[in-house]
Parts: C-alpha cells; sequence; structure tokens
C-alpha cells in the first residue's frame, strides 16, 4: 500500500495534467471518494497501533483536505479557461448596427402645428377643429362677409354648390366655437383650407392656425404682446416685429405682422425680397358684428383673433424653399424631418 | 393701384423722401408693392426743334435734319417715320448719355452712310416712357427750346404701386390719397377746383332712374361739335401712363383722369346714337349687350344697365356698350356722371369674368355727393381739349343714401387699443380725414362720415382710424395673457398625438395629400361612392373631393416606387368626404399603407414582404393604446379595393369603423406594384377613445395552463374557435391565445389543426386539476358540437 505521502504526490500530478471537469471528478472518486485510495487508508488506520493511529489520521486527513482543495482549485481554473475560451468565440463585430425597424416620423406641416399647439398650450389655448366643407353662412357671412362683398374676391373659393364651399380660411372653426359656448374663448384652430389657386407661390390646399381669445377688456396692445410673444417662442430669436394696418373683414383694427427676416436678421436678402421684413400673419381686434352673430355682446366682451400659414412658418424655420414640395410626398423629403 | 409721386406732391407736398413716403403709407395701411422710376436714367438731352428734313443721299429711310437747340443748329441723320420740320422733339446731343439698355449708351458725332451726325432724336422708348415707339416722342409746342427734357416733362418722378385693401375705395383717387398723407403727414392739402362750365349749348337728352336704390343718382350732358382727331395732349398722355392706364382718345382719356384724379367713374355715349330717354334700369329676361370690347353677353336680370328707348346702352359702372360709343367720327357726346350703390356693382363684373377699373371703384363706393361738381370739372377738361359747346346737365335722383353719423366714446378708444389717446387727438384725426364734428363733450363726440367712407359706420371704425393714424407700433403690447385655470384633459381621450408617435415607431412617415383627387381614382378604390365634386376644381385631377385616404397614399407608393424606394411605411390623418342621402359627411380617418420587407434590410435577419397580418399587427397595436383591440372584431369582409380572402372589416360596439387588407392584385396590376401592398383605413373617433383604467387586486394564487389542440375544416375560422372556447372556459380564464395553425397530410385534406393556450387563475383559491379537466372537456364538446372539432391526437 502506497504511504499518504505517495498518494499526494501521486494525486495532484494526476490533477495537475487533468484538462476537464469530467476527468477531475474520476480522480476525486479514485482519490477522496467512498471507495477512494485516501478514504482506503482512513479504514486501514484500525490496523495501526493505537499510539500510532492518531498521527497517522491526522496525516491522511490533510493529504485529504490538500487533495480535495487541489481539485477544487483546478475545477476553478478548468471552468474560468473554458469561460474564457466561449467568451473570446463569442466576441462581436460591435461596429454592426442593430437589429430594429425603420424609422418613421410626422410631416413637417405636422410638426408645425404641434409646436404652435404647444407654445400656446402653454398659455391656456385649447385646439378646436372644424369641417373643411362650410357652408357660406360660417365662411363667410358669420364673419362679416356679405355676398358680394368685394373681400370674396380675395379669397379664391371652391364652390360644391353655391351655397357651399372648402372652407377658404380657419376662421369659421371660430364661429362655431364661439355659437356653442360661452365665453371667455380661449383657442386655437389648426388646419386644412382650400384656394382655387395653383402656382409657385400658391398651393390649392394649404395650413393655417387662427387664435382667438374672447374675455372682458381685451385690448390691441394684448393682441400685440401675444403675437410678438409667440413669433419670438417659435422662432427662438428676439426678432423685431411690426404691425402694419390692414383690412379683414372679421377685425378691426386689423394688422398685417412682419417680422424681421430670419435668413438676413433683417439686411435684406432674397427670402425678404429685399425689405428685411417678412410678412408672417394677419390679426386683429374680433368685429363687434361678429361678435353679435355670435351672441357675445361687444359692450361686455371682446377679443382678439390672428391667422398664419403654416407652409410658410415652417418653411422659414426649416428652409424649405419650394412650397409644392409639401404634398409631393417624396419620402427622401420627408425624412428630413425625423 | 399706380400713382405718379410728383401728381401727388401737386396736392401735398410732405417734407419726406420717396423712401419716408412710401413707408408711411405702408405703415398706415396703404401697402406700397413697388416704386419705378417714370422714366430710365439719361442726360444731355434737350428740347429740340426740327427746323428742316431734307431726304439721306444714300439711304431711302433715313433723313438729314437741321436740328436747333435754341442757340444752334446741328446736323442729325435721323430714321423715324414721323419726323418733319416743326416738330419739338427730345434731342440728345454729342455727350448725351442714355442707360435704358444693357449698358450706358453715350452719343458721339458719327458718320451715317457718309453724312455727319451730331446727336439723336429719341422716342419715348429710349427714353424709358414706353414698351416699345414706333416714331419720335412728340413735344408740345409750349415748351422752351433748349430745356433739359427730364425738368420739361419732370421725368425725375417715381411711380408708386399700391396694393390696396378693399375697404379703401376712397384713396382709388389722387385726391383721397392726398388727404391720407395730409393727415398721416401733417402737410396741408390743396382743395380741387371744380369751375362751373356755362351753358352755351341747349341741347339735352333726357334721364331717368327707375332703380331708385341701385341708381340714385344719374347726371348726363351733351356736349356738341367735338373734335376728336386732335388727340389727347402729352401731359394727359403722360399722366395716364405714370397710373398705368393706356390712352386711348381725348374723351375716354379724360373720363380716364377724372377715374384717376376724383376716384370717379364717368362714361361718355356718341349722342347721336342714342334714342329717347337714358335711363338706369335692372335688365330684363335674356337681354344682351355687345360690350366695348367686343364680347357679347346674356344678362342677368339682376344686373343694372344704362338703356335707351331703343336698347341697353351699357352695364352700369361696368362697361359701356359698343353700339353706343364714342369713336373718331363722333361729332357729340353725352357724358355720364352717376352714382351707383356698391351692392348693385359689387360682384357683377366678376360674374361676367370681367374686371374694370369703374367695377373696382363702384363695387367698393364711389363719394356720392360727388357727381354734381365732377361732371363740370370733366367738362371743362373735355372743352379745353376736344371743344364744343356743353349743354345743361340733366339728372335723375332716386334715393341718396343719408349720410350716417357714428358717436365716439374716448373711454371705449382706449378700452380697445390699450392706450390712452387724447380726445383733441381724436378729433384732429378723424377731422383730418374728413369725419366732421356735429358734437362732442369730455366723454364723447358725435361724427358725421364723410360720403366717400363706406367703410365706416360703427364705432370700432372710428376707433380704428385713431389707431392707424396714431401708429400702431406706437401702442404698448401688455404680455400674453397667462392661463387663468388648470388644464382640462380628458384621461377618455387618446390624444392623436399618441396615435401617431405609435406609428411613428412602427416605421411609418406621415404624408399630406391634397384632398381633392381624380374621379377615376376615387371610383376605382371606392365603390359608387356618392361623391362630392367641385363646381370650379383646378383641373379634372383635383376634382373630387376624396372619399377615403387610400387612394391619395396609393399615389404617394406610385410616386416613390418611381424614386428607386422598394420599402414604403405612410399614414395620413384628415377628413374624408362622401354624401349620405343628401348631407355631406365629413368624417376623421387615420389610414395607413405597407409595403416591401417588413424590417429595414440588414445583416442580421432574412427580411420578408409584408402581409395581412403585419397590417393588423399595426392596427392592433394602436388599438393597445386606446381601449385595447380586444373592444374591437376583425370580420372577414370584402372591399372594391381589397383582395376578397384578405380583407377584415373592423367593427367597434357592432359598427363598422374600419378596413384592414391586402390591396387587390387587380388594382396592385393596375398600378403597376411589383409587390403586395397591405393598407387600413379606421375611423379616428374610434381609436381615440381610452379606458380609464380599473385595477383589480392580485391572485395570490397559482395560474393552470393547459394547451389545447384541435382539427377543424380549412375553412373554420379561428376567432370563432376562441369565442366558443372564451364562452366555455369559465370566469377564470386569465388568457387565451393561438399559438400554432397547421394544415398538411397529418391533419388530412381540408382539414387544419389549431392549436390554442389556455390559462386560468382564480382570486381566493388554488384550481384543481379535476376542474381544469371539466372545463376543458366542456370546451371540446362545445367545439364538437359548433365546428365538428376534434381534438388532435
Amino acid at each position: 500500500m502506497a504511504t499518504p505521502d505517495g498518494l499526494l504526490s501521486e494525486a495532484l500530478e494526476a490533477i495537475k495534467d487533468s484538462n476537464d471537469e469530467k476527468s477531475l471528478e474520476l480522480l476525486r472518486v479514485h482519490y477522496t471518494g467512498k471507495k477512494g485510495a485516501v478514504t482506503a487508508q482512513l479504514k486501514a488506520l484500525g490496523q495501526l497501533p493505537p499510539e500510532e493511529r492518531p498521527a497517522a489520521g491526522e496525516r491522511i486527513n490533510v493529504v485529504k483536505r490538500q487533495i480535495d482543495s487541489a481539485i477544487t482549485e483546478r475545477k476553478e481554473a478548468l471552468v474560468e479557461r473554458s469561460l474564457n475560451a466561449k467568451l473570446e468565440a463569442e466576441k462581436l463585430d460591435i461596429t454592426l448596427p442593430g437589429r430594429r425597424q425603420s424609422q418613421g416620423g410626422l410631416h413637417p406641416i405636422s410638426l408645425t402645428i404641434d409646436r404652435i399647439a404647444a407654445i400656446f398650450a402653454g398659455s391656456g389655448y385649447e385646439v378646436a377643429e372644424g369641417p373643411e366643407i362650410e357652408d357660406d353662412y360660417h365662411n363667410f357671412e358669420a364673419l362679416n362677409i356679405p355676398a358680394h362683398h368685394p373681400a370674396r374676391a380675395m379669397h379664391d373659393t371652391f364652390y360644391i354648390d353655391p351655397a357651399t364651399v372648402l372652407r377658404t380660411h380657419t376662421s369659421p372653426v371660430q364661429v362655431r366655437v364661439m355659437e356653442g359656448g360661452k365665453p371667455p374663448f380661449k383657442m386655437i384652430c389648426p388646419g386644412r383650407v382650400y384656394r382655387c389657386d395653383s402656382d409657385l407661390t400658391h398651393t390649392p390646399m394649404f395650413h393655417q392656425v387662427e387664435g382667438l381669445l374672447i374675455d372682458e377688456d381685451v385690448s390691441f396692445a394684448d393682441l400685440k404682446g401675444t403675437v410678438i410673444e409667440f413669433l419670438r417662442a417659435y422662432f427662438e430669436a428676439d426678432l423685431p416685429v411690426r404691425f402694419r394696418p390692414s383690412y379683414f373683414p372679421f377685425t378691426e383694427p386689423s394688422a398685417e405682422v412682419d417680422m424681421g427676416c430670419v435668413a438676413c436678421n433683417g439686411e435684406g436678402c432674397r427670402i425678404c425680397s429685399h425689405t428685411g421684413w417678412l410678412e408672417v400673419m394677419g390679426c386683429g381686434m374680433v368685429h363687434p358684428r361678429v361678435l353679435e352673430m355670435s351672441n357675445i355682446d361687444p359692450a361686455t366682451h371682446n377679443g382678439f383673433a390672428f391667422g398664419m400659414g403654416v407652409e410658410r412658418l415652417a418653411m422659414l424655420r426649416y428652409g424649405v424653399g419650394d412650397l409644392r414640395t409639401y404634398f409631393e410626398n417624396d419620402l427622401r423629403f420627408l425624412q428630413q424631418f425625423n | 393701384m399706380i400713382f405718379s409721386e410728383n401728381w401727388l406732391r401737386e396736392f401735398v407736398d410732405p417734407d419726406m423722401t420717396t423712401e419716408q413716403l412710401v413707408e408711411t403709407l405702408t405703415m398706415a395701411g396703404l401697402e406700397v408693392d413697388s416704386v419705378s422710376p417714370a422714366a430710365s436714367q439719361f442726360s444731355g438731352i434737350v428740347v429740340g426743334r426740327v427746323d428742316d428734313v431734307q431726304p439721306h443721299p444714300d439711304a431711302d429711310k433715313l433723313s438729314v435734319c437741321a436740328v436747333s437747340d435754341g442757340e444752334s443748329v446741328y446736323q442729325v441723320v435721323c430714321g423715324a417715320p414721323n419726323v418733319r420740320a416743326g416738330l419739338l422733339i427730345p434731342f440728345a446731343k454729342v455727350g448725351a448719355v442714355l442707360e435704358g439698355g444693357e449698358k450706358p449708351f453715350k452719343i458721339k458725332a458719327a458718320k451715317l452712310r457718309g453724312v455727319e451726325s451730331n446727336g439723336m432724336l429719341c422716342s419715348a422708348e429710349e427714353l424709358g416712357m414706353a414698351e416699345s415707339s414706333d416714331g419720335l416722342l412728340e413735344l408740345p409746342q409750349t415748351l422752351t427750346l433748349g430745356e433739359d427734357i427730364r425738368s420739361a416733362l419732370q421725368l425725375d418722378d417715381q411711380l408708386v404701386e399700391l396694393d390696396l385693401t378693399p375697404n379703401r375705395g376712397d384713396c382709388l383717387g389722387m385726391i383721397g390719397l392726398a388727404r391720407e398723407v395730409g393727415v398721416l403727414s401733417k402737410s396741408a392739402v390743396k382743395a380741387i377746383d371744380y369751375p362751373v362750365v356755362p351753358v352755351t349749348s341747349d341741347r339735352t337728352v333726357a334721364v331717368a332712374t327707375e332703380a331708385p336704390d341701385a341708381c340714385p343718382k344719374y347726371l348726363g350732358r351733351v356736349i356738341e361739335g367735338v373734335d376728336l382727331s386732335v388727340g389727347s395732349p402729352l401731359w394727359l398722355q403722360e399722366r395716364l401712363r405714370r397710373s398705368g392706364v393706356r390712352s386711348i382718345d381725348p374723351v375716354v382719356d379724360v373720363t380716364n383722369l377724372m377715374l384717376l384724379e376724383l376716384g370717379h367713374p364717368m362714361h361718355a355715349f356718341d349722342a347721336d346714337k342714342l334714342e329717347g330717354t337714358v335711363s338706369a334700369r335692372m335688365a330684363r329676361d335674356g337681354e344682351k349687350l355687345t360690350l366695348l370690347d367686343g364680347k357679347e353677353v346674356e344678362l342677368e336680370p339682376s344686373t343694372l344697365l344704362i338703356a335707351d328707348d331703343a336698347q341697353a346702352l351699357a352695364m352700369a359702372g361696368v362697361m359701356g356698350g359698343l353700339s353706343s360709343s364714342v369713336t373718331n367720327d363722333t361729332r357729340s357726346i353725352f357724358l355720364e356722371c352717376a352714382f351707383f350703390a356698391p351692392i348693385s356693382i359689387a360682384g357683377k363684373a366678376r360674374s361676367y369674368g370681367m374686371h374694370t377699373d369703374a367695377s373696382h371703384r363702384y363695387e367698393r363706393g364711389v363719394d356720392f355727393s360727388l357727381q354734381e361738381s365732377a361732371i363740370e370739372r370733366a367738362t371743362a377738361l373735355l372743352l379745353e381739349i376736344v371743344g364744343g359747346k356743353a349743354g345743361p346737365v340733366s339728372a335723375a335722383y332716386g334715393r341718396v343714401p343719408d349720410a350716417i353719423e357714428v358717436e365716439l366714446n374716448f373711454a371705449n378708444v382706449e378700452r380697445l387699443l390699450g392706450i390712452k389717446v387724447a380726445a383733441e387727438e381724436c378729433l384732429s384725426i378723424l377731422s383730418g380725414l374728413g369725419f366732421e364734428l356735429l358734437n362732442s363733450n369730455s366723454e364723447c363726440a358725435l361724427f358725421k362720415v364723410p360720403t366717400f367712407r363706406f367703410d365706416c359706420s360703427i364705432e370700432a371704425d372710428l376707433i380704428e382710424e385713431i389707431a392707424r393714424v396714431f401708429g400702431y407700433n406706437n401702442m404698448p403690447e401688455t404680455p400674453s395673457m397667462s392661463r387663468d385655470q388648470l388644464s382640462k384633459f380628458s384621461e377618455s381621450v387618446l390624444p392623436m398625438a399618441a396615435l401617431k408617435g405609435r406609428l411613428v415607431a412602427e416605421g411609418f412617415q406621415e404624408a399630406i395629400n391634397y384632398s381633392f383627387i381624380e374621379p377615376a381614382l376615387a371610383s376605382l378604390i371606392c365603390p359608387e361612392p356618392k361623391l362630392v365634386e367641385l363646381q370650379n376644381p383646378i383641373s379634372k385631377e383635383m376634382s373630387v373631393m376624396r372619399p377615403s385616404i387610400l387612394p391619395g397614399l396609393l399615389s404617394t407608393l406610385a410616386y416613390n416606387l418611381n424614386r428607386q424606394r422598394d420599402r414604403v411605411r405612410i399614414f395620413e390623418a384628415g377628413l374624408v368626404f362622401d354624401r349620405q342621402e343628401s348631407e355631406i359627411t365629413q368624417i376623421r380617418k387615420i389610414a395607413g399603407l405597407m409595403y416591401g420587407a417588413q424590417k429595414p434590410e440588414s445583416w442580421a435577419d432574412k427580411n420578408t414582404a409584408v402581409d395581412f397580418f403585419d397590417a393588423k399587427g399595426v392596427v392592433e397595436s394602436v388599438m393597445d393604446l386606446g381601449r385595447g383591440s380586444a373592444a374591437y372584431q376583425f370580420c372577414a369582409s370584402t372591399h372594391t379595393a381589397m383582395h376578397p380572402g384578405q380583407c377584415a372589416e373592423i367593427k367597434l360596439e357592432g359598427r363598422v369603423v374600419g378596413v384592414v387588407g391586402v390591396l387587390h392584385p387587380r388594382l396592385q396590376r393596375h398600378f403597376g406594384f411589383p409587390q403586395t401592398v397591405v393598407l387600413f383605413e379606421i375611423e379616428s373617433e374610434a381609436l381615440l377613445r381610452h379606458d380609464i383604467p380599473a385595477a383589480e387586486p392580485l391572485s395570490r394564487y397559482p395560474e393552470v395552463s393547459r394547451d389545447l389542440a384541435i382539427v377543424v375544416e380549412s375553412t373554420v375560422e379561428a376567432g370563432g374557435i376562441v369565442e366558443c372556447i372564451r364562452a366555455n372556459a369559465g370566469d377564470q380564464l386569465v388568457a387565451l391565445k393561438v399559438f400554432d395553425v397547421y394544415e398538411g397530410e397529418s391533419v388530412g385534406e381540408g382539414k387544419k389543426s389549431i392549436a390554442l393556450g389556455l390559462t386560468w387563475q382564480d382570486a381566493s383559491r388554488t384550481l384543481g386539476d379535476d376542474e381544469i379537466s371539466g372545463i376543458i372537456a366542456n370546451c371540446i364538446k362545445a367545439l364538437a358540437a359548433d365546428f365538428n372539432a376534434e381534438l388532435r391526437v
């Protein structure tokens, strides 16, 4: 029978040579298992003289522990080695693109409307929508544009029948909201509008955002403040803004709003026709007759309205050069806004 | 309207440069569109006289002229057909520079066909005073020889084009514009003079108005013995030219000058072509009139006419007729000066497809106090130019409008404008604009609105005038009114932005197409729709309102496939239109289109083309944002645009709210799409509802799951099987999924197997095996009864 130390050196050699967990397990069984060689020596202790037993037992236990710990150590080393090999084998080319759905996006007109709505929402303006096929009353009459009014010639109206039109502006939505409720009103109405006009600078359909505020004691100064604040918020710039008297049948006083050209900072360029100013919206104090027609007493309530062309704002903001590209829906154009 | 700055300055001459004047007008609401010089730049051109004309020895078309500048005589070779001795012409002396062309042109002494020429005689075109000329510009004999032509003809003048808003008809004449400039610049305005012409003839034409409201004033007079062959003097031609009006003949030119100066249209008839009384009346049914421009129109009974006893003579306030028109041979004219009510003229010209300078002014309003004096001013000028003798004025009166009185409350000025404007300033602005102060106290003032301001009838109109003259940019601005209440938004409404955001996350690009489409495309997609047609479309291709968003998306797909895209996902939201009964319906919908691979081309995945279930999946994911897809039913259906076996209508609470399907292969071929197109279109309203969550306690007991595979005829729909199981699997069923569908030999011809996973859970106890087996047995029994289903073994 081998000595414990002989077993130890033999086992350590074998453990060192072992290259997988399975052979290590076999070595464990062979040496320290129930029927293993070291275990057999423990069992054989009884054959020794009693005075030698404690020392011999002690020695065999040390050998057993050393073999077990060598096996554990070797096992851990092997696990680590195979993990490292596995990790090495699993290395990816992380420069390859990720797995995903393609990126969609909103139309620049929607982006612009959403942005306008968000700016006004901060001050409590709600969004209202209305029909696009309108009756003559809401599109014209209720806005103080009776039949044969010269202003009708400015509108290039599409007709469905003599009393039904494609709305030429989003102002009829104001009328519908005012008719159906009680002041105060604070809202914006975005949407499609239609004019029978098609050339380089006009498309027969375009988008407007109309704003309306009706309350007690609203003044032209409030209108000016709101419009200036909006334009500066929208363009994120401290732009000069000026108001020019104009004429809309549904507001009085009426104004066109010019702002300093965003392309040349007012120096004068092609975009502003070398004037340094860009006409960006129309506005005014709601005409007393419009209030009366919507059952609002002009003696107690008044307010202002403003309207702007969404395509134009988007053009100025995003540098779109050609109006018609908005409705061609070329994906290469649309994807620039994603 | 175009006006000459020099002419304006004859009435009011503010201490302003042209630029300042233009800025002042624009900022007062009279928007200046453009400013251009009355003549091109040149120097060294003087008034010359042709003293002698001899033929050129070597050229038929050239003449050798002796030209005097008052000091010396020069030999000049000239090719103009109208050159003749005695003529006064613009004479460019040697050293003169013309800058009209591409580069400055300096006049030098030269030999023309061997004959020395010292200078050039000029046409209007060469001076930049006309688009084209066919001879020398003939100058009036009153000019001084040798005077610089720029000062002699006042060519240092600017032509200003105004874009006037429809309310400012009063500024469509020089006197109105001058009044405005006077107030804006606080300058004195010269009053125009209205001489009374002595009557030297007793010839009259009787006048009448049979339309007392449409034509409240009709004035006319005969001028006999006129001579139109004299032509219009240069000053008159120039005045018209600088106002953008073409010179026709002296009579028309004078009436046009009145239109430009007073803003008052007038008309002249050939008095010898009139029969009996000239009256204003409404057109008779079927009555016809050949207009000055040669166009014959059939008149509507709502059209106001000028007629004599025999026939219609003119469309009142719009255009004269051909038969009574003034010609070169006319010896006597009948001059009309009338007030037609704006409402009777408005829209008339447009309804006949016309627009004239007269109708433009009458429909905006012509001063109704002006006719008596305007006719005198026109007569005086006519007599001066074409001679003749004036008869007495005949006048017919209907119901002349009353002057309007408006009260201005000074407190309301501040209320509306947000600034206190001193009462004196209000009074001064309004009186400068012609408003007559009737009386006033410290709180308010009563004004009579001038007869030329058709846009002022209420207090707000007066306040607008004050604001305009005070200057919008001199008024304060207050910060926007801040939120005065917390925002109210309903949790039971899904925001549209969330819905669109979901589609964007699924790779969809938003498109915006025109709402009007081609009828053929509309009917291809939508069966016999009661289409809403436009009466006046831009073109046939844009003539019906879209009954669906899908045609637009298909066009967008075609457009992009033509530009080398091979994978397209697009959506659009908006109204669609049709007629139900006689009512037009407008419903907001959202529609999508998918084409090409399921995912963008990638190294990582095998990529298959989209099919029905990709579209249905997108629709379900959108539904899950709101009420959850379980609230909707997908029912096999047919649709003209869709594949008959791959189309579902979507129902919510029993009502059809949308459709999802594969484009019909016939249409796919029609459009030339190489691959399958899948589409959906749903009423937005049906998707934008959101249930407010109602939380329930979680069960502490385990879930029990069982799989169930059954074999049925291949035509049986999984949806029915699922419904049947739901009805029989008890209240504790918490999940039910179809996880496999198989057709093949092992289940037999014409059969399919459907495998389902069922999960139960009870809130208060653990479910026993026996109990679950019992439920399953019930389900199998029901499936056998309803669908002839067998358990797959």
